[in-house]
């Protein structure tokens, strides 16, 4: 391909920053400075060169990491070294929340104003961060960060080599100005897990088993469940996920046994994927997991590589969970040392190994398809199915994308077997689920309970509602509100159904009576507006009109306009929209007005 | 190899391979489309033709949805009409329409109503861009479609010239870092232009007579011919008005070009006149 670049050239900091991604150049044709004698005589480019696209996002993420933004001259090295066209890298770039393309790079801290850490001193928060942060930083506002159980939180990032990039939650003005200096925050606050371990099993290592250490991992029955697939092979393993009827916790409620079974009957290669992009508002379940349990959930991602034949499996980590990802990284390369991921993983048994993947703050790259086009160096914009990722996913080859949540179930199926698993739970809702409580509850944090608990059990457990219950926000802001009337509601897949809501993510969100919903509401629509890919024209606009909609209704224009032009704006997004965030977009609100929460005076 | 499928209950044979869409229009329905080109890869983004298939949960792109034996397609019922309203309203809306062709039709079919959404609601208007002496970017016009991005990418001219830049309404067509089009990628086939639904890229001449009020497609005449630069043999559609060339198209079902040309036939025709 010909491309044309921008005359721009990096800085020397900006070609090292690329070049620790990439490598270094190996012929002036992709960018090494100088010529050599034989590049008169070599032809380069081409599906070669085309192939490193997936290397996009990683080379950008380090140009942002190294001087704060994507610079002319930075996106244009990349181009280069990539044969990517300028144009098409910039669309990329600029569809990331966490890439900067517009401004110099500074330190910036993102501020949670969502709906768990709203009313919690969040204005105030943001008022003396404004008063006090140095001339050349940012703060900027953010969606969820899932820290919901600490209240408020921040994510801040310093540019340079390495860029400091931490989580900040409780998020204090002093906490959060020190963060963007440079200081490591204050010592995290207690792991948001409040059962005592009996009571846990998913959740069981949390808190016990040092994240840092495989040996420690080991100690608390890591990798047992590998020796056994390894032993039983790919056949046995699909068989008891089967057996277990362990449905998917991402939110779509899919029974990973049949996707298992699908991926490993198509023709290879084939990828796995675990989607830890968590960004539904209230969720932090997979943070906790990711944190506290990284070898479990690279176990887990290790037996399934195994039970369909995989030999690269991606871990998407949400960009805004930098302790997460550190602690991935390092656990990875332990587990690599030891032979449990690699060439010759297990001795030879089998070989897989996992990429990481950072995201660029976008909620839509959670949806499956949209995942794919992010690692494939493309927007992040979801794809019309058919084809199903279980024949046609990334690099359009066969693909299994679990939930984190789901994956580190599969540790338990495979140890006990399928049957014993499915004996917790419910018929149709097996095993335990994690629940993220936050907001007017007592004790907030990651509970774990069989399926078939109810409602009011859930928040019983959590130490009841602060204050009178007005509505609980089920699911996220993809999810629905549902009233102090339905607290008998069994928290199954199949009880959700029933109830005409989703259990989504797990997120279990009590609201206090005085609770200004009309707030709430238009949060939960700005942040579909915030986070619409724009693909498609249903949602790009719809979400635009349901939040005039939402605004006039809850400043007091006429309550049955309103109502019925959101009706009908919803119903054309659920009904024509590509993908689940036009679907969902208008549940809360649709359930808020349903329950009166907002638009009566 | 045939399929057959039923579309509002009349069964209709395809060709292997064909699109709902194909079958719709052998059915002989009007079905709207926007985003579709009979000449580009479908992205499915519009959805202004979606249709209910038995046994999905949501509607379907008839664009892009391969027909499949035995699927039941309806085209009239109550959810594909709200859809297809609720669509032209969120376009005509939020867009300037007003030199779209064949979407006023649509708007009276669906019985949209735009301006019930208010009249302070968002659209996406902004300044033309007026870059250069050949054609313009009035992106207060766009539907983002994703169109002139294909026609500049992969299903054309392989130039890449053009991207979606920015996210959700925001987003809008763009260059990299939103430089001037002469200094971007851009080679100036004009095949943008040619496959632009709405109006908004436009040749520079047809932007000049609508601004002075010249532009009148009744006293226009289309003359088809080869383009005579090279031996390809590009088929020419040469609107003139007055005596002059206004516009230059290309078929979009001709074998050589698929409604694609190079800047010499598009734009290389001050000579003749
Ligand atoms: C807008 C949107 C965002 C999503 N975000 C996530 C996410 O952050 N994590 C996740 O596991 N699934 C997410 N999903 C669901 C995924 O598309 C997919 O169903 C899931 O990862 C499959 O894994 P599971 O079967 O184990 O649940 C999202 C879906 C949509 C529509
Ligand atoms: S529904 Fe929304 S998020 Fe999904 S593809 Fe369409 S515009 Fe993008
Ligand atoms: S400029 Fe025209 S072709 Fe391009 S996206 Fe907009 S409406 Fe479609
Ligand atoms: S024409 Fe089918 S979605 Fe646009």
């Amino acid at each position: 391909m010909d491309i044309q670049l921008l005359a721009d050239r990096p800085t020397a900091e900006e070609r090292a920053a690329v070049d620790e991604v990439l490598g270094p150049p190996v012929s002036s044709w992709d960018g090494a400075r100088q010529r050599r004698p034989v590049d008169e005589h070599v032809a380069f480019g081409g599906s070669a060169a085309r192939a490193g696209r997936h290397l996009l996002l990683p080379a950008l993420h380090a140009l942002q990491d190294a001087i704060g933004a994507v610079s002319r001259g930075g996106l244009n090295y990349i181009c280069e070294r990539l044969t990517i066209p300028p144009a098409e890298a910039y669309g990329v770039a600029a569809f990331y929340h966490l890439l900067t393309v517009d401004a110099p790079g500074t330190p910036v801290a993102y501020v949670c104003d969502d709906i768990a850490c709203r009313g919690a001193g969040v204005a105030d928060l943001l008022g003396e961060l404004d008063a006090g942060r140095e001339d050349g930083t940012r703060i900027e506002t953010s969606p969820c960060l899932g820290q919901c159980h600490a209240g408020s939180a921040a994510y801040v990032h310093r540019p340079g080599v390495p860029a400091h990039r931490v989580g900040v939650a409780p998020a204090s003005a002093p906490g959060v100005l020190g963060a963007l200096r440079g200081n490591a925050p204050a010592q995290a606050g207690a792991i948001p897990v409040p059962q005592p371990v009996t009571d846990r099993r998913v959740l069981r290592r949390v808190g016990a088993v040092d994240p840092a250490s495989l040996d420690s991992y080991r100690e608390h029955g890591g990798y047992a469940a590998l020796a056994w697939a390894v032993e039983r092979g790919p056949e046995e393993i699909v068989a008891e996920v089967e057996a277990s009827r362990l449905m998917g916790r991402g939110g779509a409620a899919f029974p990973a046994g049949v996707k298992w079974r699908a991926v490993a009957g198509q023709p290879g290669p084939r990828y796995v994927i675990c989607n830890a992009d968590e960004s539904e508002p209230g969720t932090f379940k997979d943070r906790v997991l990711l944190e506290y349990d990284p070898f479990a959930v690279i176990e887990a991602m290790t037996i399934a590589g195994l039970a369909v034949g995989a030999a690269t499996g991606y871990l998407y980590i949400r960009g805004e969970y930098p302790l997460a990802e550190e602690r991935l990284r390092a656990a990875l390369d332990q587990a690599r040392h030891a032979g449990l991921l690699g060439p010759v993983s297990m001795s030879g048994m089998f070989d897989f190994d996992i990429e990481i993947r950072r995201g660029g703050g976008a909620y839509i790259c959670g949806e499956e398809t949209a995942l794919f086009n992010s690692i494939e160096g493309y927007r992040g914009e979801p794809r019309q199915k058919p084809p199903f990722p279980t024949e046609a996913g990334l690099f359009s080859r066969p693909t299994l994308v679990n939930n984190v949540e789901t994956l580190v179930n599969v540790l338990d199926i495979v140890s006990e077997g399928g049957a014993a698993y499915a004996a917790t739970g419910t018929e149709s809702s097996t095993g335990t689920k994690l629940f993220c409580l936050s907001r007017d509850i007592a004790t907030p944090g990651v509970y774990e309970f069989p399926f078939g608990i109810t409602l009011g059990d859930v928040l019983e457990a959590a130490g009841g509602v602060t204050g009178e219950l007005a509505a609980v926000l089920v699911g996220g802001a993809a999810g629905s509100f549902i009233g102090p009337d339905r607290l008998d509601t069994p928290l199954t897949f199949e009880g959700a159904r029933a109830a005409g809501i989703s259990l989504g993510s797990g997120v279990v969100m009590p609201f206090a009576v005085g609770t200004d919903f009309a707030d709430i509401t238009r949060r939960i629509a700005a942040f579909f507006e915030e986070e619409t890919c724009g693909q498609c024209v249903p949602c790009r606009v719809g979400v635009v009109r349901q939040g005039e909609a939402l605004g006039r209704l809850t400043t007091g224009r006429s309550r049955t306009d309103e109502v019925a032009l959101i009706d009908d704006i919803a119903r054309a997004m659920r009904d024509a929209s590509i993908c689940g965030l036009g679907h969902t977009a208008s549940g809360a609100i649709q359930s808020a007005i349903a329950l009166d929460l907002i638009g009566v005076s | 190899m045939t399929i057959e499928l039923r579309i509002d209950g009349v069964p209709i044979e395809v060709e292997d391979g064909a699109t709902v869409l194909d079958a719709l229009q052998l059915a002989g329905l009007d079905t709207p489309t926007l985003c579709y080109g009979p000449n580009l890869t479908p992205v499915n983004a519009c959805r202004v033709c979606m249709v209910e298939v038995e046994g999905s949960r949501t509607l379907v792109p008839a664009c892009s949805r391969p027909a499949e034996p035995d699927m039941v397609v309806s085209t009239n019922t109550d959810r594909v009409r709200h859809s297809r309203r609720l669509v032209l309203e969120f376009l005509a809306s939020s867009v300037d329409l007003s030199v779209a062709p064949g979407v006023g039709a649509w708007l009276d079919e669906y019985g949209a109503e735009p301006s019930r959404f208010g009249a302070d609601r968002a659209t996406v208007g902004q300044p033309v861009k007026v870059q250069d002496d050949l054609y313009i970017r009035d992106y207060a016009k766009c539907i983002l479609c994703y169109k002139c991005v294909e026609a500049c990418g992969v299903d054309a001219q392989n130039t890449f010239a053009i991207s979606v830049a920015g996210r959700g309404f925001e987003a809008t067509i763009s260059t990299e870092f939103d430089v001037a089009l002469p200094d971007s990628a851009c080679v100036y086939c004009g095949n943008c232009i040619g496959v632009c639904p709405t109006g908004a890229l436009m040749f520079k001449t047809e932007f000049d007579m609508r601004e002075n009020g010249t532009w009148d497609e009744d006293r226009q005449t289309v003359t088809e011919t080869i383009c005579s630069f090279c031996g390809v043999g590009c088929s020419l559609e040469l609107f003139v008005q007055d005596n002059r060339i206004v516009k230059v198209l290309s078929p979009l079902d001709h074998d050589v070009t698929d409604g694609h040309l190079c800047i010499k036939g598009r734009f290389g025709w001050e000579h003749i006149q």
